[in-house]
């Protein structure tokens, strides 16, 4: 029994098949599993881990690594504040400031109703409409302290649920095509391809010992 | 110089109405630039591309001919798009994944069929969600309509397209970091050499890394050769390319610009680009190429959007966006605020990186907030000559990958136009420009 709904497990089969190895799929399942809870669970962690046929602490390890990964409880709303230049410039600290204030969290911080989790954020490519920010990677911009007053009452009140959907909840549209080519052939190639990989290994290893025993 | 006017290539659909959509794309010659490749020799495509000189548009300017002819021989090979735009104030690859995504599919398409790639991965920055969809769906519309697939447009050849979503990490515009991230890693750049993916890339195989501005221009280079592509700009700066423009100016925006026929003069102040500095004040300094490059000042305004011109003046074009500071700008937070960009984003590997931005965020934090000391100064430049010593242009490299290097940049720049700036801040004991930054 899975931790993920049958529905997204069966999503994450079809993207694990889409890569010549499994482990590439890390990353997007991670995305897909995030989608359920908003955040990674354990539980979580362990499905993708049996999916990508990998340890869960090298499922963690790796998502611990991206900022987009949550790897503790947060709210429906993850609100991403960038500062950097082109906002900083354009009063992002001030809007900070004021979102901190509107929120009663500091970045990082979630409110008690969980309903925002608010978070400064380095530059997310919006800069010609600085200040500017994300709603669980949703585009709102330029800002000021009015427009966000407004914006919290919107995603409060569900009026942008179509627009901005639950935090993890990344992309909605699903892949409608299977690989199409020949990947027989690509697969024998590539275990032509992994023999002489790992003969190269052996090789290097065999090497390396040898340095080894000689410094000793 | 003024605003040269020519047929804008990767640009042209980016404000029409459903511009993601195949209808449209079809509507305005999308795909024929991949029908005519598919007809052409693939050793005759890549000729065209290579007649075309263009650079590679990711930021370290690379030519594209050059790095596919450098693809080893194997049975295997793969092309992988590096759309993880993160470079602070860079938003092209945005516009284009979002307004034009078809493009970048098509221009993929040629890639892979000159390269001989079977499998091609477009790896899109995560925070793009809107854009991710809009490519997911423009690939549904592209595997449906033929062009993605087992024998696209009948031509025997065939191709698969992966979107692959990246998860928030600045370095994964890195190309090695990018292949580690796409094999499922921590993006963490890989040990040079090899120095290119074109000999061991993703999964050890031979794999070209081209960015998604970059392969948009494809499509066209194939309809109109890559000789007319080529006669529009000025020597090495062929083509035209997108700016970014963002900061103190009035129509922050992007900008499709024939390159080297242009100056940043014409880019800032130009009606139809950016119509001048906010509120009639007067220039401080600018970013010409993003915040890994050093900084110009009101002098350097008459350069032309040229590599070459950029790069003997000391700096870099990079990714093409150029931040307007007006006279308003504090250099000392500015400087601070990138050098904080750099140490949340060093992936660790390399101590000069990691603890350098660590230490030089937190002493330019301080002199910020009025506890400097007039010997932090000197400081601070140590810690940046230890990350890139003599803090020469191009940096000296003491790191696997060019972020570490990258992080003087700004600092330098800072303290070398507006030492003054800094003593104030020190000797007044705090900013001089009320915080309050518009």
């Amino acid at each position: 029994m899975t931790h993920l709904s049958a529905e997204l497990v069966e999503k994450c089969k079809k993207v694990v098949e889409l890569y010549p190895s499994k482990r590439s799929a890390l990353i997007p399942l991670c995305h897909i599993a995030q989608g359920q809870n908003g955040w990674l669970t354990p539980e979580a962690i362990e499905d993708v881990a049996s999916l990508v046929g990998v340890s869960p602490a090298e499922v963690r390890g790796t998502a611990s690594f991206y900022d987009m990964f949550h790897l503790e409880p947060v709210g429906k709303h993850v609100i991403a504040m960038c500062t950097n230049i082109a906002c900083m410039l354009a009063g992002a600290y001030e809007l900070l400031e004021h979102a901190q204030e509107k929120l009663g969290v500091s970045p990082g911080g979630t409110t008690t109703d969980k309903e925002f989790t608010l978070e400064e954020s380095e530059c997310l490519a919006g800069c010609d409409k600085a200040p500017c920010i994300q709603v669980n990677h949703r585009f709102f911009g330029p800002m000021d302290n009015a427009s966000f007053d407004t914006l919290l009452a919107d995603l409060k009140s569900g009026k942008l649920a179509d627009v901005v959907p639950p935090h993890g909840v990344l992309i909605r549209i699903d892949r409608e095509h299977k690989r199409k080519v020949n990947y027989e052939a690509i697969d024998a190639e590539r275990v032509e391809i992994d023999a002489a990989i790992k003969e190269r290994k052996l090789k290097l290893e065999a090497a390396n010992n040898a340095t080894v025993g000689k410094d000793s | 110089m003024a605003l040269t006017t020519f047929e804008k290539i990767v640009s042209k659909r980016l404000k029409l109405e459903n511009s993601y959509t195949l209808e449209q794309y079809l509507a305005t010659g999308g795909y024929d630039g991949l029908k005519k490749a598919l007809q052409m020799n693939p050793e005759d495509v890549s000729a065209e591309v290579m007649d075309a000189s263009l650079l590679g548009r990711g930021g370290a300017g690379f030519p594209a001919g050059r790095k596919w002819s450098m693809l080893k021989p194997s049975p295997v090979r793969y092309l992988v798009v590096n759309g993880d735009e993160s470079e602070p104030a860079t938003f092209k690859d945005h516009e284009l994944v979002e307004r034009d995504p078809h493009q970048i599919i098509e221009g993929t398409l040629i890639a892979s069929y000159a390269l001989g790639a079977r499998q091609a991965f477009i790896f899109c920055r995560g925070e793009f969600a809107l854009g991710l969809e809009r490519l997911e769906a423009a690939l549904n519309e592209a595997y449906a309509y033929g062009a993605v697939g087992s024998d696209i447009f009948n031509s025997g050849f065939s191709i698969d397209l992966v979107i692959h979503p990246g998860a928030g990490a600045y370095i994964c515009g890195e190309e090695t970091a990018l292949l580690e991230s796409l094999e499922g890693k921590r993006g963490y750049p890989r040990i040079k050499p090899p120095y290119f993916p074109a000999v061991i890339g993703l999964y050890g195989m031979p794999t070209v890394v081209n960015n998604m501005e970059t392969v948009s221009n494809l499509p066209w280079i194939v309809l109109n050769g890559g000789k007319a592509f080529a006669s529009l700009g000025e020597g090495s700066s062929a083509g035209s390319r997108l700016f970014a423009l963002s900061g103190h100016v009035n129509r922050p925006g992007w900008y499709e610009i024939e390159m080297a026929k242009t100056t940043f003069r014409d880019l800032i102040e130009n009606p139809e680009l950016g119509g001048g500095v906010r509120n009639g004040r007067k220039l401080k300094a600018f970013i010409p190429g993003g915040v890994s490059a050093p900084w110009f000042g009101p002098d350097e305004m008459d350069l032309p959007l040229s590599q070459d011109a950029v790069a003997q003046k000391g700096s870099m074009l990079g990714s093409g966006s150029v931040v307007v500071m007006d006279e308003t700008t504090c250099p000392v937070r500015a400087a601070w605020r990138i050098s904080k960009f750099f140490s949340r984003e060093s992936c660790g590997q390399c101590t000069p990186c990691r603890e350098g931005s660590g230490w030089i965020e937190r002493i330019m934090h301080r002199i910020e907030m009025g506890l400097g000391r007039e010997e932090d100064i000197e400081l601070v430049l140590d810690a940046c000559d230890n990350i890139a010593p003599g803090l020469t242009w191009p940096p000296k490299q003491t790191t696997i990958c060019v972020l570490g290097p990258s992080i003087p940049s700004s600092i330098h720049s800072a303290i070398t136009m507006f030492r003054d700036d800094f003593l104030t801040h020190i000797k007044e004991g705090g900013c001089s420009y009320d915080g309050k930054i518009n």
